[in-house]
C-alpha cells in the first residue's frame, strides 16, 4: 500500500511555527542575564552601596529583590512565554484595552535604546583613544603660545579636561546648543553599525553574539578583581564600601533607591524580556529562569562592586599620598631639611613640632589638609565613575593602556548585551505589527522613571488573577504561596508606594543641573543651574509620552467596541488563555 | 710679607662673602634632590661635588660668551644646607663684580642638558629657582592614532555586515531554487510523489525491469484513492 505524503514535511509539523527560536536553553538564559547585567551593575550599584551606608544597603536591596524583582521578572517571562508575542501584541491579547501598556513599554524601549547607544558611543571613543602612549587623558596639552599648559586643563585636571572638552566639548549652559562633534558622530555611527550587525537576523545573530558579550565582562571583572586587590589602598576602599551604617535604614530615600535600582537593573517592563521569552517553547520552567536571572544579576552587582571599590580605594590612597608628599616637599624646601627626613609616617609629628616652633612660616606655606576620608568621599556614579574617576585610577597603574583597553571593552560588552534586549523589545512588536520604523538619535533627559513606574503598576495589577492557572500549565507545578502573595498584594502595593514617593520627592525641589563652565568663579567646581521651563516641559513630555498610550488605546478600543456592538454579527473576543493559544503547538518531547 | 698676604686673603674672602649671600644681586639659589632622583644609588654631596658644580658653571659661561676668561675660582658657592641647596654667583675677575644675572641665566639655559647629565639629575631634581625650564613640545603624530584604530574597527564591522547580508542572500537563493523545483514538479500534474516501499515510483519506471502486463490492465497505473 502506498502512502501519499507531502515531500519535505516532517511527520509532526506544527502548523504556524515560523517564529524564530533559541538554539538552546543556555542561549536564552544568557541573553536574559546579558540584558539585565549592564552598565548599572558596574557604576550605579557600588555608588548606591557607598552613599547609603555600605553593607546596610544590602538589606533594602535584597528585600526589594525578593518582593519586587523576582515576582515581576517571573510575571514578565511567563507572559512572553505563554503568549509567544512581543509586548504590544501580548498586551492586546490579554485585553484590547491594555494594548496601550504594550505601546508604552515599546516607547520606553525606543527612548532607552537611543540614550544607551550614546553611552556606548562615549565608551567607544575612550576605547579607541586607549591605544596611545601617553594616554590622552593623562597629560594636559600646551596652550597656544607654548608658554605653559592649557589653562582650562591646568586649573581642573587632565582627566576632566579630556572628558568635558575633548570628548563632549560641552557648552556652559543647557540652552546653548553648540556644534556637532564630528568625532562623536563617527563613533555613534559605528555603534549603531555594530548593533545592526549583531541584531541583523534577530535572535539568530544575537544568540551567537551573546556568548561573547555576556561572558567577556565576567572575565574582565575577575582580572580587575585580582589586580585591584593587589593595589595599595584596596582594603581601605573595600572597608569604606562595606562598612554598614544601619542608621541609613531610617531614610526613605534609601528604600526608594533600592527599589528603583532593582527595576532598572532587571530591565523590567521594557518589553525586551517579553520578547526574549516569547521565543521559548511554551512548556518551559519560567519560574526557575526568573529566579536564576534575578539572582545572577544581583550577585554580579556585588561581584562588580569589589574591583570597582578596590580601584577607588587605590585612587583615594594615591591622592592622599600625593597630597602628603606635596606638603612634605614644601616643608623641606622651606626649612632646608635633608631629603627623606620627613616621611608620610612621621608627617604629623613633624607638623606639630614645626607649628610650635615656627608657626608663621608654616602658615605662610599654605599647606592643604590631607584627609584620606575626604578622598574616599569623592564618590561618583554613572558616567563620572567610568570616564573621570576610573580613568584617573588607570593612569596610576603600570601598563595603563592595557587596563584602559580591557576596561572599555568590558563596558562596551555590558552595554551591547543590554542593547540587544532593548532592540528586541523594539523590533519584535514591530515585526508582528509589520511596521517599518526609523530611529533618530538624540540626548535624553531624566524623568523617565515616571513612565516606568506607572505602567509597571498596571502590568502587575491586571495579570495576577488571570495568570496563575496558565503558569501552572507552563511550569507543570502549581504556584506556591510566595508567588501568590507577592503577585496579589505585596508587589502592587510596594510599586504604588514607590511611585507616589518618587513623585512627591521630585516635586519637592526644583530640578537643577551642574554645568561645566570654565569662566565660572569657582571653577573647577561645577556651576549649579536651574532647568529652564521649556526643558522641564520636555522632561515631563518624555515621561508622560509612554504613559499616555495606556488611556489613549483603551479609549480607542472602547470607542471601537461600542461602534461594533451595534453590528449584530459581531462576536466578542474570548478571554485569553495560554492553553488555548498554544493548543496547536506540539513540541518535540525531551 | 706674610701679613700683606694675610690681609689680601682676608679682604678677598670678605669681598667674596659679600658677593655671595642669599638674595644677593645676580645670585641664584640651586636645589638638588639627589635621593629622589637616584634612590639607593644616591651620592653624598661633598666638596668634590661642589667643585664639579663650579666647573660646570665655568664651562657654561665659557660656552655661552666664548670668553676664555671665566675660571673655576670665579664661581662662588655659599650657604650650603643639608637639603642640598646653596646660593652661587659668578664673578668677573676683571671688574671684581658679579656677572649680570641675565647672562648667567642664558648660559645655564643653553647648557642645561649637559649640567643635568653631569650630576645624573633632571630638570625637576636639579632646580635653579629663578630659571624656569622650557617645556618639551608634545609629540603629535601626523594622523591622530584614534582615527587609525577607528578605521580598523569600522572595516571589521562593515566586513561582518557584508558577510552576513551576502550569506543571507545566498541562503535565500538556495531556498528559492528548491521551492521552484518543487513547484515545477507539482505543475507537471503530480500533486504528490508517491512512494512504494520507500522508493519513489517514478524511479521504478526507469529501472531495468519488465512491466507485468497483467497488472497494468487499465490506463491507470496506480490505484486510485
Amino acid at each position: 500500500m502506498s502512502k501519499d505524503l507531502p515531500v519535505d514535511m516532517p511527520p509532526e509539523a506544527p502548523k504556524e511555527d515560523s517564529r524564530p527560536k533559541w538554539d538552546n536553553k543556555f542561549q536564552y538564559i544568557l541573553s536574559c542575564i546579558g540584558f539585565a547585567v549592564g552598565l548599572g551593575n558596574v557604576w550605579r550599584f557600588p555608588y548606591l552601596c557607598q552613599i547609603h551606608g555600605g553593607g546596610a544597603f544590602l538589606i533594602p536591596y535584597f528585600i526589594a529583590l525578593i518582593f519586587e524583582g523576582i515576582p515581576l521578572l517571573h510575571l514578565e517571562l511567563a507572559l512572553g512565554q505563554c503568549l509567544r508575542k512581543g509586548s504590544i501584541s501580548a498586551w492586546s491579547s490579554i485585553s484590547p484595552y491594555l494594548g496601550g501598556v504594550g505601546v508604552g513599554s515599546w516607547m520606553v524601549s525606543v527612548l532607552v535604546s537611543l540614550y544607551y547607544n550614546t553611552v556606548l558611543t562615549w565608551v567607544m571613543w575612550y576605547f579607541i583613544n586607549s591605544f596611545q602612549e601617553p594616554l590622552p587623558w593623562s597629560v594636559c596639552p600646551l596652550n597656544e603660545n607654548r608658554t605653559g599648559l592649557n589653562e582650562e586643563c591646568y586649573e581642573s585636571t587632565a582627566v576632566n579636561y579630556f572628558w568635558y572638552r575633548k570628548t563632549l566639548n560641552i557648552t556652559p549652559d543647557i540652552t546653548e546648543s553648540g556644534t556637532l562633534q564630528w568625532w562623536l558622530v563617527l563613533c555613534l555611527a559605528a555603534c549603531w553599525a555594530i548593533v545592526y550587525l549583531c541584531t541583523i537576523r534577530g535572535i539568530e545573530t544575537t544568540g551567537k553574539a551573546i556568548y561573547v558579550t555576556a561572558i567577556f565582562p565576567y572575565l574582565v571583572l575577575t582580572i580587575f578583581l585580582i589586580h585591584g586587590l593587589t593595589l595599595p589602598g584596596a582594603t581601605e576602599g573595600l572597608a569604606y564600601l562595606f562598612t554598614p551604617d544601619l542608621n541609613v535604614l531610617k531614610n526613605p530615600r534609601v528604600w526608594l533607591d533600592a527599589a528603583t535600582q532593582i527595576f532598572f537593573s532587571l530591565s523590567l517592563a521594557f518589553g525586551g524580556l517579553i520578547a526574549f521569552s516569547s521565543y521559548n517553547p511554551p512548556k518551559n520552567d519560567c519560574e526557575k529562569d526568573a529566579v536564576t536571572v534575578a539572582i545572577v544579576n544581583s550577585l554580579t552587582s556585588l561581584y562588580a562592586s569589589i574591583p570597582v571599590f578596590s580601584v577607588l580605594g587605590f585612587k583615594a590612597t594615591t591622592g592622599y599620598w600625593d597630597c602628603l608628599d606635596r606638603n612634605i616637599i614644601s616643608i623641606i624646601n622651606e626649612f632646608d631639611l635633608p631629603e627623606q627626613s620627613i616621611m608620610r609616617q612621621n608627617y604629623t609629628d613633624w607638623i606639630m613640632f614645626l607649628n610650635s616652633s615656627y608657626p608663621e612660616k608654616i602658615a605662610g606655606l599654605k599647606l592643604k589638609s590631607c584627609d584620606l576620608q575626604e578622598f574616599l568621599d569623592q564618590s561618583v556614579s554613572g558616567s563620572g565613575l567610568a570616564f573621570i574617576v576610573f580613568t584617573q585610577a588607570i593612569i596610576l597603574m603600570p601598563g595603563s593602556q592595557a587596563w584602559a583597553i580591557l576596561f572599555f571593552t568590558m563596558l562596551f560588552s555590558l552595554g551591547l548585551s543590554s542593547m540587544f534586549g532593548n532592540i528586541e523589545g523594539v523590533f519584535t512588536p514591530l515585526l508582528e505589527l509589520q511596521i517599518i520604523s526609523k530611529s533618530i538619535p538624540k540626548e535624553l533627559l531624566s524623568g523617565k522613571v515616571f513612565a516606568f513606574l506607572s505602567f509597571l503598576w498596571h502590568l502587575n495589577y491586571t495579570l495576577l488573577i488571570l495568570f496563575s492557572e496558565d503558569v501552572k500549565w507552563m511550569t507543570g507545578r502549581k504556584l506556591n504561596l510566595y508567588w501568590q502573595i507577592t503577585w496579589r498584594f505585596i508587589s502592587p502595593l510596594l510599586l504604588l508606594i514607590v511611585f507616589v514617593a518618587f513623585v512627591t520627592l521630585q516635586i519637592q525641589k526644583p530640578p537643577t543641573y551642574t554645568a561645566w563652565n570654565p569662566k565660572h568663579e569657582d571653577f573647577p567646581m561645577k556651576e549649579e543651574k536651574a532647568y529652564p521651563p521649556w526643558i522641564q516641559a520636555i522632561c515631563v513630555l518624555l515621561a508622560v509620552l509612554p504613559c499616555i498610550f495606556v488611556p489613549l488605546v483603551a479609549l480607542f478600543q472602547l470607542v471601537k467596541k461600542t461602534w461594533r456592538s451595534k453590528d449584530p454579527s459581531f462576536l466578542p473576543p474570548e478571554v485569553f488563555s495560554c492553553q488555548e493559544v498554544n493548543r496547536n503547538f506540539s513540541h518535540p518531547k525531551k | 710679607m706674610l701679613q700683606v698676604l694675610l690681609l689680601t686673603f682676608s679682604a678677598v674672602t670678605i669681598a667674596h662673602a659679600e658677593l655671595c649671600k642669599p638674595d644677593a644681586q645676580n645670585a641664584f639659589k640651586v636645589r638638588l634632590s639627589i635621593k629622589t632622583a637616584l634612590g639607593d644609588n644616591a651620592y653624598a654631596w661633598d666638596t668634590n661635588e661642589e667643585y664639579l658644580f663650579k666647573a660646570m658653571m665655568a664651562f657654561s659661561m665659557r660656552r655661552y660668551s666664548s670668553k676664555t676668561t671665566t675660571q673655576i675660582s670665579n664661581v662662588l658657592l655659599c650657604n650650603v644646607t643639608d637639603r642640598v641647596s646653596f646660593w652661587f654667583v659668578v664673578t668677573d675677575s676683571t671688574k671684581n663684580t658679579t656677572v649680570p644675572g641675565s647672562e648667567v641665566e642664558a648660559a645655564i639655559r643653553m647648557n642645561r642638558n649637559r649640567i643635568n647629565n653631569a650630576f645624573l639629575l633632571s630638570d625637576k631634581t636639579l632646580q635653579f629657582l629663578k630659571i624656569p625650564s622650557t617645556l618639551a613640545p608634545p609629540v603629535e603624530p601626523s594622523t591622530p592614532v584614534w582615527l587609525i584604530v577607528f578605521g580598523v574597527v569600522l572595516c571589521l564591522i562593515v566586513a561582518g555586515i557584508v558577510f552576513l547580508v551576502v550569506a543571507g542572500i545566498q541562503q535565500r537563493k538556495k531556498k528559492n531554487k528548491e521551492s521552484t523545483e518543487r513547484e515545477n514538479l507539482e505543475e507537471k500534474g503530480e500533486a504528490t510523489i508517491t512512494i512504494e516501499n520507500g522508493i519513489p515510483c517514478e524511479t521504478l519506471d526507469l529501472k531495468a525491469g519488465h512491466i507485468n502486463g497483467v497488472f497494468s490492465a487499465d490506463d491507470e497505473r496506480f490505484t486510485s484513492l
